[in-house]
């Protein structure tokens, strides 16, 4: 294999391990921009998984699975929000209850259901989100250098991919230009001065609320229905932590968080395709590393030492209207 | 008007709110498993039989209570200064190393009298130094403690998982684990305090640590309420302003606490590691660090409220293991549906039921 070959296929993996990131820490931007913390991701992510899985499984359609997937996360998502923005509770606890919550409650109606421990049955491809093949692929293919990459990396995702890459775009037009996106950004910062302007700062985290649990839908959907075959016990593996290491990383930007998550998705299959090789010199690089990588380099990001990462200033307050 | 500004008395803040929470939590649990068609009220009965049953039976739920006992200590001293401790569970997990690393030096020269102390004291400083950066990063460069907590515990895994597989491993074994400790490195089990009640331990690992958690709680209460220290934890947790304004240092205090809290952290290896399974393998913590969140919370962040709550997890933990014995359409994960619930009824949403409380209260309790 040479070595072109060998960086278009790791390209390939890096896009597939990227994608659940993207939408899962887009989830995580509008939620922290409106001033609430979610390390509910997670969970809702697992939570979406299931249902899709559940879903595609009694009806055959994928796309029923999706629209199963964005209403069970979004219910979930407005479990959080009462606790934490109705309630005022707190937002960290909430999200750790959530993803225990999710944690159990998929595994055991898993179990009642299908009686397979917690999965759900394969699904066949017509319930699947299977790969597109872009015009002119195969004959591309042949061309030197862009044939392979048109080919193998842009060509022959499936549908979520591309949505996933469209939700940037969107992402960043609705935070950053329409009026919504304004009040989102503002009740992060001052949610004082949102409520004076007379704008339901409840409703308004509520909403943020509901965006994040759409995007987590899509996250949880894609890793079911279309990079696997069905729902397995936990298997967003802490993909949603990774997804909150990323928007930090990203400094709570849209097109950051892309870049950061193409690049944790990159060390992911970077570090898969290593796993065994020795390089020379060095010898065999353990995978742990690569592991520890994204983690450890939000950590070196948190501290300063790389910029400054700066959260939304009323992150994790609860409001509270004056007495 | 609003009701948050009036006061209840201690023991409907404290006893009845967090008591109807629970029952709230165990109300919903058991509509999921009729939900499912099964009977709750079976769920039930197999849960505490096969928890509270028998003396064998009553050993297993203490010996899970031990390790949750830490854990919640852990978390409660963190939350006392301010501070939300999300990384117990990693702080556990490299306290492993340390006791290990004394019980695979000491275990062929001493007997575990002698190696217990030096187990402690190694497992809480390598829980306590993986406590320490974020720790610094929250007191000295402003970063978020729970996001960084949470970052520790993944990066903790994997160095385990390296250290186990490739360091400590046994030269020509497969499995990712220490040699077996030799007896002066395994802590005794505690046969006697279960035959004073005429029963007898069988295969159940409950043992010293059990004692060790118990000191702890009584420490942990002294340090809480009792000591300068504590008092300065407890100001910083009220308001970090007023206690910068009072001259208590920040940094300091804030370092301070998350070492104590990543030290307890780390002596709850001593429970699985040297207790049970008498060698260091990977993920031994198995979730204890988050259950910490849980009885830390439930116990009001009191040590006493910590051992009723440990020992209800440890109900729910050996019980569950009998649950999905006698119906197998229920899984053990159920414990960590239950367990989110009770998280998500006593903690986040311990305000919900608090304004119907000040209501009645205000009809029927000043009259």
């Amino acid at each position: 294999m040479d070595y072109y070959d060998i960086l278009i296929s790791v390209l390939g993996s890096t896009i597939r391990l990227s994608i659940p990131l993207i939408f899962t820490a887009l989830a995580g931007l509008f939620s922290e921009r409106a001033g609430v913390f979610d390390i509910g991701l997670e969970g809702k992510m697992l939570a979406a998984a299931f249902a899709a899985a559940c879903m595609a499984t009694f009806t055959g359609s994928a796309w029923a699975g999706l629209g199963a997937g964005i209403v069970v996360s979004v219910i979930f998502g407005l479990l959080h929000g009462f606790a934490s923005i109705t309630n005022r509770g707190n937002q960290i606890v909430s999200g750790v209850a959530i993803n225990f919550l999710i944690a159990g409650l998929t595994v055991v109606l898993g179990q009642a259901w299908f009686g397979q421990g917690g999965r759900t049955p394969q699904l066949g491809a017509d319930a699947r989100f299977v790969p597109i093949i872009l015009p002119g692929a195969d004959a591309m293919r042949g061309v030197p250098i862009v044939g392979p990459l048109y080919a193998n990396v842009i060509s022959g995702n499936n549908i979520l991919t591309y949505l996933a890459f469209l939700a940037v775009p969107i992402s960043w037009w609705i935070l950053y230009r329409t009026r919504f996106g304004l009040r989102l950004r503002a009740v992060g910062e001052n949610p004082g001065a949102v409520d004076t302007a007379g704008i339901s700062v409840t409703w308004l985290r509520y909403r943020a609320l509901i965006c994040a649990g759409i995007l987590c839908g899509f996250s949880g959907t894609y890793l079911a229905i279309a990079q696997s075959a069905g729902f397995i016990a936990n298997m967003s593996a802490g993909k949603g932590y990774i997804a909150l290491a990323a928007l930090i990383f990203a400094k709570w930007k849209p097109v950051p968080v892309m870049l950061s998550c193409l690049l944790f998705g990159f060390l992911d299959a970077f570090s898969n395709f290593m796993q065994g090789k020795s390089v020379p010199g060095i010898g065999e690089v353990p995978v742990q590393i690569f592991q520890a990588l994204p983690y450890i380099l939000t950590c070196i990001l948190l501290a300063g030492f790389i910029g400054v990462a700066k959260p939304p200033k009323a992150g994790g307050v609860p409001y509270t209207k004056e007495r | 008007m609003s009701t948050a500004s009036v006061p209840l008395p201690n023991w409907i803040n404290y006893g009845l709110i967090p008591l109807i929470n629970l029952l709230l939590a165990f109300l919903v649990s058991g509509l999921v498993i009729w939900f499912i068609g099964q009977n709750p009220f079976d769920a039930f009965v197999s849960l505490v039989q096969g928890a509270l049953g028998n003396g064998e039976s009553i050993s297993f739920t203490l010996f899970y209570a031990t390790s949750f006992i830490f854990t919640g200590l852990s978390v409660a001293v963190a939350i006392h200064a301010g501070l939300f401790n999300i990384g117990s569970e990693g702080q556990a997990y490299i306290g492993g190393l340390g006791a290990a690393l004394v019980a695979l030096s000491l275990d062929r020269y001493v007997p575990w009298y002698v190696t217990m102390p030096f187990a402690m004291i190694g497992a809480a400083l390598f829980g306590a130094a993986w406590a320490f950066i974020p720790a610094w990063m929250q007191a000295k460069r402003g970063s978020h403690i729970v996001i960084t907590t949470i970052m520790f515990n993944f990066i903790g895994a994997p160095l385990m998982v390296f250290l186990l597989s490739h360091v400590l491993i046994v030269p020509g074994k497969q499995a990712a684990e220490s040699r077996t400790f030799l007896e002066g490195g395994q802590l005794p089990k505690l046969d006697w305090l279960i035959n004073i009640f005429g029963s007898s331990i069988g295969a159940a690992p409950l043992n010293v640590s059990f004692l060790i958690a118990l000191v702890m709680c009584f420490l942990v209460w002294l340090l809480i309420w009792r000591t300068k220290l504590g008092y300065e934890m407890r100001t910083l947790g009220l308001s970090p302003t007023a206690a910068i304004y009072a001259g208590i240092p920040y940094a300091r205090t804030v370092i301070i606490a998350m070492l104590i809290s990543g030290g307890l952290a780390g002596m709850m290896a001593l429970n699985p590691v040297m207790g049970a399974q008498a060698r260091l393998g990977v993920e031994f913590v198995a979730g204890a660090g988050f259950v910490g969140i849980a009885v830390s919370l439930m116990g009001r962040n009191h040590p006493f409220g910590i051992i009723l709550a440990a020992i209800l997890f440890g109900i729910l933990y050996q019980g569950g293991d009998s649950v999905s014995f006698d119906m197998p359409e229920i899984n053990r994960d159920m414990i960590a549906m239950i367990q989110g619930l009770v998280i998500l009824f006593v903690g986040a949403l311990e305000y919900m039921l608090r304004p119907t409380f000040v209501r009645l209260y205000q009809l029927f309790g000043r009259a």
